[in-house]
């Protein structure tokens, strides 16, 4: 063992803690978790350089240290600055970082197709999850949407440009998981673009997990594709022997009675893949796209989604059945007729009066 | 007549050539500093010279030489930034177009300062030209035994390398300037890590600017002492400025910015005054990004005082009523020019160049050409100045390079000063069509111009 740092404290929020010195901000407010953690679109603590472009982990740096007592001038991606011993840092509390925050899920939505009716995404989008935490009501942008051509990039992967927040996730991907990147940015801007040059698919064993890291739908399961609503699904844990170098096994199943409609990885609390005895469970695209009958998995027992979003709708265990209230709004008494409708065919047919 | 230190031989006939600017005294500095002074003497020396980067921040030179890490066994590099790319700014294209010596020489020098083997000149795209220019130089250069292995026996090798850029303004970023000369897209890096630590393929980096450069070498001819004698106050040595606009006399001007703005604009040595007889209605005092300013704020700070054409005084009075030096881009609009219009190519400038790498530029810098763009062709509402404020402010400052704010400054300033016109345009739609000029009582002499909001 190398010789242990001293640990360093940081105030987020009022609430001090003590991490390893070169933590960054934000994954000092994930350990206190909840409103403290800014959000963030495109860090993804699995991929290396990641980060740094979204701005909505946007937080003010009250104190710069013990040493250094002077506030930062300017905001800071909490996701990219280290933690200093004595740092004070400021997310909701701060009415400069709510008021960028907006700003910055405005610019994010501006262009944002707001498709989600149709979008597989939907759900389990962190996108939405944002608009719904930080976004304001009614839009400002009175302009045409900004639209792409449409590129095939193979036929496991859907590409919705319109859709995309260019996080640049999936360029890490390709760049840290697989040998050779065949995707990138095309042009700047706001014409910037995810595209392969020229129009090739993206072929290799690892390409799935670009879907998995998207933040957004831009990237979608083209075998899963409006299949289902993820919050029909059930999630379950299930593993297999899986023989691709690099590939864990672990992973999620999406079921609909005994049909698997989608495999992902394992994802925690942030939206980000599980880590697996410290490496991070990225899956191969055989476990993900070619395994889809429930034989082909050891199912070891529903998922629970710890994240706050509609999948957890999809939970079966430990759910807790909400009281009745219509007494309680009802002054104390009870409702003479009731109608307790299971179905649709029960509606016609007579109640008993209670 | 003022000081020249860096186009003095400019006119010399054949001064491009080698013969001609070694007879005129060149490589004096190389000679001096390579023979006679270690590395950090030279540093010194430019510290004591007070000497600003002239590419537009305006942070001290010698000050930055120092912050550059010397890890042991890592090689370290000096990248001249030549990607001079904002609008209204040309004076770099100037010095390398009529003295590349001059820069060739700053370059060996500095890179002697820095311990820099390998040196890279990083030219914008379009001065394709110039490369050739350069490149003629620096054989020049080696021929004579100022570049290569052992110069004049110090030990000190030292290489020169052109590279040219492929067209992007953001290439002139520091950080993106490195990307993109390590083969990679253009867009700037997080900081920190500085370039001073981790700079051009994770070594230590110094970017500076060519005039920067250049200046380096009358500071080691004439020692960092005389240099800091010219000027005023923090704002020494001489300054090139590129004016342009409706003046007299548009071109590259070396000031000692100690002269007021009013003697820049109008004495016939500098822009010889206003074109066709017209008034000064605005201008835009050091490049594109920096706030414009209404002509009683130009010539007068909110003090009362002369406005000075240097770093301080053009920046009296903070973006309220000031402005800044930047990169010395000097941008005049007489009375007849819109600020409305012109607002909108800058802000179409920027939304063209942003990289695309974080929300608040590449969104809001669209957002903000396009609400422009109604007002200006008679389709704008009243509530779009005060939207295009709010979408300025909230780029202003949240973005991870200067872009951000540079497309950000232009749009506020030309609001905080110039909203009537705005609000002319939204309310004369018809009018404004016909006859796109704006609003001329900007010009007159009236009484201390008071800001909006």
């Amino acid at each position: 063992m190398s010789e242990q740092k001293p640990l360093v404290k940081v105030t987020i929020d009022n609430i001090t803690i003590d991490v390893a010195p070169g933590t960054t901000i934000l994954n000092a407010a994930r350990t206190i978790g909840g409103d403290v953690t800014p959000p963030a679109m495109c860090y993804y603590s699995k991929l290396e350089g990641s980060g740094g472009k979204c701005r909505t982990c946007l937080v003010e740096v009250a104190a710069g240290s013990t040493a250094d007592p002077r506030p930062m001038p300017k905001l800071v991606a909490s996701c990219r600055t280290t933690v200093m011993d004595g740092m004070v840092v400021k997310n909701c509390t701060s009415e400069r970082v709510k008021d960028a925050r907006n700003g910055v899920v405005e610019f994010l939505l501006m262009n944002h197709p707001l498709d989600c009716p149709i979008c597989d995404q939907a759900g389990e989008c962190h996108l939405q999850d944002l608009g719904y935490q930080h976004g304001k009501e009614g839009t400002r942008f009175e302009f045409a949407r900004r639209t792409f051509e449409k590129i095939d990039i193979g036929p496991y992967i859907q590409l919705h440009m319109t859709r995309c927040i260019l996080c640049y996730r999936c360029t890490y991907v390709a760049d840290q998981l697989t040998p050779k990147r065949v995707h990138g940015i095309l042009q700047r801007g706001d014409h910037a673009e995810i595209s392969t040059y020229i129009a090739r698919a993206i072929d290799n064993d690892f390409s799935g997990n670009m879907i998995d890291v998207c933040p957004v739908g831009a990237l979608t399961d083209k075998t899963f594709r409006f299949k289902n609503r993820v919050w029909f699904t059930k999630p379950v844990d299930a593993h297999r022997d899986c023989t691709t170098p690099g590939c864990c096994g672990k992973t999620t199943l999406w079921l609909r009675g005994e049909e698997v409609y989608r495999v992902t990885s394992r994802k925690d609390e942030w939206g980000e893949v599980q880590s697996f005895d410290g490496k991070p469970g990225w899956i191969c695209n055989s476990c993900r796209f070619d395994h889809k009958k429930a034989t082909d998995w050891v199912i070891e027992g529903p998922t629970v989604i710890s994240r706050h979003s509609v999948i957890s709708q999809g939970h079966y265990v430990g759910m807790v059945k909400p009281a009745e209230t219509i007494e309680k709004v009802m002054d104390g008494r009870t409702p003479k007729l009731l109608m307790d409708i299971h179905s649709v065919s029960e509606v016609n047919t007579k109640q008993e009066v209670k | 007549m003022a000081k020249k230190l860096l186009l003095a031989n400019a006119h010399v006939p054949g001064i491009r050539g080698y013969e001609v600017y070694r007879r005129e005294g060149g490589y004096r500095s190389v000679e001096k500093a390579l023979k006679t002074m270690t590395p950090e003497a030279i540093v010194e020396e430019v510290k004591k010279s007070g000497l600003r980067g002239r590419g537009g921040a305006g942070f001290p030179a010698g000050l930055k030489w120092s912050f550059i890490a010397k890890p042991e066994g890592v090689p370290r590099h000096l990248v001249c930034n030549a990607d001079e790319s904002e609008p209204g700014t040309f004076k770099d294209r100037y010095l390398m177009e009529f003295l590349p010596h001059l820069l060739v020489e700053g370059l060996i020098v500095s890179s002697f300062a820095l311990g820099s083997n390998t040196t890279y000149i990083y030219i914008r795209g379009e001065y394709a030209w110039i490369v050739d220019i350069l490149e003629t130089a620096i054989t020049e250069a080696k021929a004579n035994g100022w570049l290569g292995k052992n110069i004049l026996g110090s030990g000190f090798d030292c290489e020169i390398y052109v590279q040219r850029g492929a067209g992007a303004y953001i290439c002139g970023e520091e950080t993106a300037l490195i990307e993109s000369l390590e083969g990679k897209r253009g867009n700037p890096r997080i900081k920190p890590p500085f370039p001073a630590v981790k700079g051009l393929w994770g070594r230590p980096t110094v970017v500076n600017n060519v005039e920067t450069l250049a200046a380096v070498v009358p500071i080691i001819n004439d020692g960092g002492e005389s240099y800091a004698q010219i000027g005023i106050g923090k704002s020494t040595g001489t300054k090139l400025l590129s004016a342009c606009g409706n003046i007299n006399k548009p071109g590259v001007y070396e000031i000692d910015m100690t002269i007021s703005v009013e003697e820049f604009i109008y004495s016939d040595e500098y822009c010889g005054g206003i074109a066709n007889g017209k008034r000064l209605k605005a201008c835009i005092p050091g490049g594109s990004s920096v706030p414009i300013l209404p002509a009683n704020l130009l010539l007068k700070t909110a003090k009362g005082e002369p406005r000075l054409m240097n770093y301080e005084s053009l920046a009296d009075g903070g973006f309220a009523t000031g402005s800044m030096m930047g990169s010395g881009g000097f941008e005049v609009l007489d009375e007849d020019q819109c600020i409305v219009r012109h607002t909108l190519s800058l802000a179409r400038f920027y939304h063209h160049e942003s990289c695309g790498q974080c929300s608040p530029c590449r969104e809001g810098t669209g957002w903000m050409k396009k609400i422009l763009h109604n007002i200006e062709y008679g389709k704008g509402k009243m509530s779009d100045i005060d939207l295009l404020w709010d979408i300025q402010r909230k780029i202003e400052g949240n973005t991870i390079c200067p872009l951000g704010d540079a497309a950000a400054w232009p749009v506020a300033a030309a609001i905080r000063h110039f909203r009537d016109e705005f609000e002319w345009h939204v309310l004369n739609p018809e009018e404004s069509q016909q006859r796109n000029f704006g609003l001329a009582h900007y010009a007159d002499p009236s009484a201390m111009h008071v800001p909006v909001s």
